[in-house]
């Protein structure tokens, strides 16, 4: 398979992407006729995409180095895993698998019938394929993935050993997933500002690919942040980088879609807010691949400088952004908004749910975007730190945690504050009880550690709380009965409290060492003895590494035997630090080398952090809580009864 | 309740929020802006006395000093002036002689710069633009702007 097939298939893909766009808006021909055209084109584009993307994987497996892709990002050492994986490492690949993902998502949107008109599925499919004609002519015109070198290179540079990894060969497809994701709710809500209309039946069905790509994000923001845990040897898991901040502001809003479009569903109110907040998540995305991709940030992850990349996402990111804010200001208005409620209600909750949300990633767009801007006048160069970050962050989202205990026990449309108390008592008993337990144990004195643990024990007990009236309420409903909607908003917050429980105690009572030790040597960190044995030489597939052992006791018991190590790549001589880390429900035992410094001593960095697993944990629930949300039983039973009427019929009566 | 009572509730609430993070904002703001200097920025005293900020440019050849413990001295040069940066703890891998990187700390009144934060980027040929746009403007023997200077 040559590179030269997957340029070729890469180009007919855009030529397919351009029909699959156009046709729906074509005059001429039956509602159902555009709408085989577009759901053809979708298909097409997808497998013509997934050769191309084979074929670059044809070449770095090859060791092609006539490929200058391959050339930069692999090498005849590199191992098998991390060649597929390579194939993302950087730019021009990574840019190619963010197609193939929205092709994937387009294909996915095309094979699921829909009650909805055949027009109207016929402009999603032919929005979804306009935005593949943009990203497939960015990659052919200024990343092609394919350009040959020639001569070729005898041996290639090597992927960045800090892609090396597990952690890291997973978290950008999974973001990916997520962030082109999130242009299925915008094509959603683009075709009915087009159709200026916008019933129960578009939120049911934008709902589930919303908490998909929702679920894809949470899950590979985890594992960018566990990545960064293991791999840069500080021994810290969010840094307010901002291309990580460039993940989590659509998070935060798709976070916030999900919400709307539960009131949006059960009570046709927000209509217009949420059609407004999924053209923020999508356009999130895209200032997210603008700030990686474009060259203007200092980052760890920020991919090499190209000013006329960045010029056309920039370009790009204006003409959809701006134009769908557009079709928003001229249609919005024809919305109707039904379902009055009272003050007291679950949606007034959810609206403050909203705001808190939206005003967090408006904060960060502000703090991320402020030095560029700042810069970009000439006025000097200038950074914001994490500090500032906290700020935004921390009291916000406590108070969101506080009323996500409260949200799930209050009534639709209209409640009453004394039995809305009373159904909450049981839970804010028990969140004193485990309140006062947990504050007594770890003696946390500062008043904003104990608030944090106090909310995430609220979060806990009143989701519990709900969980078991739920299954109480329908006395023949066993667990499997309950909707797994239901099920999943449960795990999802039970995943927040854990997220803020470890947050708030890992930068709370963390304790951080950095440590000159000879061999015999020993230092004490929070009770755990660390006693440095020695270092030898080991032999890695492409790199060069020495391993110190380290034993770790307790009371004189040995807890664990830790073997940190510094790797040295043989294709560069970049060093890296590998960190080794004991790890643990309570606490994580983290040592990482520094430098030698002469007598065979070195320089340790040796972290003990409690509960730090539990941010990664939670995230792992609120990704689990999407997946069963997803399979909501709902969703499916809609698809059956979907299935049973003719495909003709309901197209006409709803329009 | 009614459609207007809503809206009014709608916007309430939102400015309500609005205004609660743009108050924060403004107030943190001011102090958590990390400025960026540049060693000939450094000897022409434009740094504020006392304050974070952030220095970048070439650990000059043969300047790292490494003392019995975990403190290390070492010059960082833009071509035209150097600064001397005293930092205890780990360096990062990528720290090396002849590369750019960008130091947190605060200048101390002997003209010391004590660096809480060693950067230096994962790639070997990168060079954080900051640097880079010091070194052109120092080799140029230009004006370098202030950095606090109006547009």
């Amino acid at each position: 398979m040559s590179p030269e097939l997957g340029h070729f298939a890469l180009a007919l893909a855009f030529c397919v992407s351009l029909v699959q766009a156009a046709a729906p808006f074509a005059s001429g021909g039956g509602a159902e006729r555009r709408l085989g055209i577009a759901r053809a084109g979708a298909r097409v584009q997808f497998l013509l995409v997934a050769l191309s993307y084979a074929a670059l994987t044809h070449a770095f497996v090859t060791h092609d180095f006539s490929v200058a892709y391959v050339a930069s990002n692999s090498n005849l050492e590199l191992p098998l895993f991390y060649r597929i994986s390579a194939v993302w490492g950087a730019h021009e690949g990574s840019m190619l698998l963010w197609v193939l993902i929205l092709a994937g998502w387009s294909c996915a949107v095309s094979a699921s019938g829909a009650p909805l008109p055949a027009h109207f599925q016929a402009r999603v499919l032919g929005l979804l394929g306009a935005l593949s004609a943009g990203f497939h002519l960015f990659l052919l015109w200024t990343s092609n993935p394919f350009e040959r070198l020639l001569p070729a290179a005898l041996n290639g540079r090597d992927l960045n050993p800090l892609l090396q990894d597990p952690g890291m060969a997973f978290h950008p497809p999974m973001l990916y997933l997520g962030y082109v994701g999130l242009a299925v709710p915008f094509c959603f809500a683009c075709a009915a500002l087009l159709d200026g209309r916008l019933d129960a039946k578009w939120t049911r069905w934008t709902r589930p690919w919303t908490t998909m790509s929702w679920t894809f994000l949470t899950a590979g923001i985890a594992l960018g942040s566990w990545w960064a845990y293991n791999e840069l040897g500080w021994g810290g898991w969010w840094f307010w980088d901002p291309v990580e901040n460039a993940s989590f502001i659509p998070w935060l809003v798709a976070t916030a879609l999900l919400h709307s479009l539960a009131v949006s569903e059960h009570r046709a109110a927000f209509k217009s807010w949420t059609v407004l907040l999924a053209i923020f998540g999508f356009s999130a995305s895209l200032l997210g691949a603008f700030l990686v991709r474009s060259g203007v940030l200092v980052s760890v992850h920020a991919f090499a400088t190209d000013p006329q990349r960045g010029v056309y996402i920039l370009a790009f990111l204006g003409v959809v952004v701006g134009g769908a804010l557009t079709l928003y200001a001229a249609r919005a208005g024809r919305i109707r908004d039904g379902g009055a409620f009272e003050y007291l209600s679950r949606e007034t909750l959810l609206l403050v749910n909203n705001v808190l949300l939206v005003v967090v990633a408006a904060a960060i767009t502000l703090g991320t975007l402020y030095p560029l801007a700042y810069q970009a006048l000439g006025w000097g160069t200038l950074s914001i730190g994490p500090p500032w970050f906290n700020l935004m962050f921390a009291p916000f989202m406590l108070l969101l945690a506080l009323l996500a205990g409260i949200g799930p026990h209050t009534r639709w449309r209209s409640d009453t504050l004394g039995p809305l108390a009373r159904r909450l008592r049981p839970a804010a008993v028990a969140t004193l009880l485990l309140g006062l337990l947990v504050l007594f144990l770890l003696s946390a004195r500062t008043l904003g550690v104990g608030l944090a643990l106090l909310i995430a024990a609220w979060v806990a007990a009143s989701t519990l709380q709900n969980f078991r009236q739920r299954l109480r309420a329908g006395s023949r409903m066993a667990l499997h009965r309950l909707p797994r909607g239901f099920l999943g908003m449960t795990l999802a917050h039970l995943g927040v409290a854990a997220f803020i429980v470890g947050a708030t105690l890992t930068s709370a009572v963390s304790t951080e060492r950095d440590v000159r030790l000879a061999p015999g040597e020993s230092h004490e960190v929070a009770g755990y003895r660390f006693e440095f044995l020695d270092v030898h030489e080991v032999p890695g597939p492409n790199y060069e590494a020495r391993r110190a052992l380290i034993d770790v006791r307790r009371n004189g018991e040995r807890v664990a035997l830790l073997a940190p190590e510094k790797r040295v790549y043989r294709s560069d001589g970049q060093a890296m630090t590998e960190a080794a880390v004991d790890a643990g429900v309570t606490r994580d035992l983290y040592v990482a080398l520094g430098e030698p410094l002469g007598g065979g001593a070195w320089a340790l960095r040796i972290h003990h952090k409690p509960f730090v697993r539990w941010i990664w944990g939670g995230a792992a629930l609120m990704a689990l809580g999407g997946i069963l949300a997803v399979t909501d039983r709902r969703y499916r039973r809609r698809r059956r009864a979907e299935r049973r009427t003719p495909a003709g019929e309901a197209a006409p009566a709803l329009r | 309740m009614q459609r207007r009572r809503q809206r009014m509730l709608f916007a309430g609430v939102i400015l309500t929020g609005v205004a609660a993070a743009a108050a924060l904002a403004v107030r943190g703001l001011g102090e958590n802006m990390l400025f960026f200097f540049s060693p000939s920025q450094v000897a022409a005293g434009e740094v504020p006395a006392g304050q974070s900020v952030r220095v970048g440019g070439l650990v000059v050849r043969g300047s790292v000093v490494r003392d019995s413990g975990l403190e290390v001295r070492f010059a960082l040069s833009d071509g035209a002036e150097s600064v001397l940066v005293r930092y205890e703890g780990i360096l990062p891998d990528l720290f090396r002689e002849g590369q750019g990187i960008v130091a947190r700390g605060r200048l101390l009144t002997g003209g010391e710069f004590a660096a809480e934060e060693v950067l230096a980027k994962h790639d070997e040929n990168y060079m954080p633009p900051e640097v880079a746009e010091a070194l052109e403007i120092a080799r140029e023997g230009g004006q370098i702007p202030a950095a606090d200077a109006g547009p």
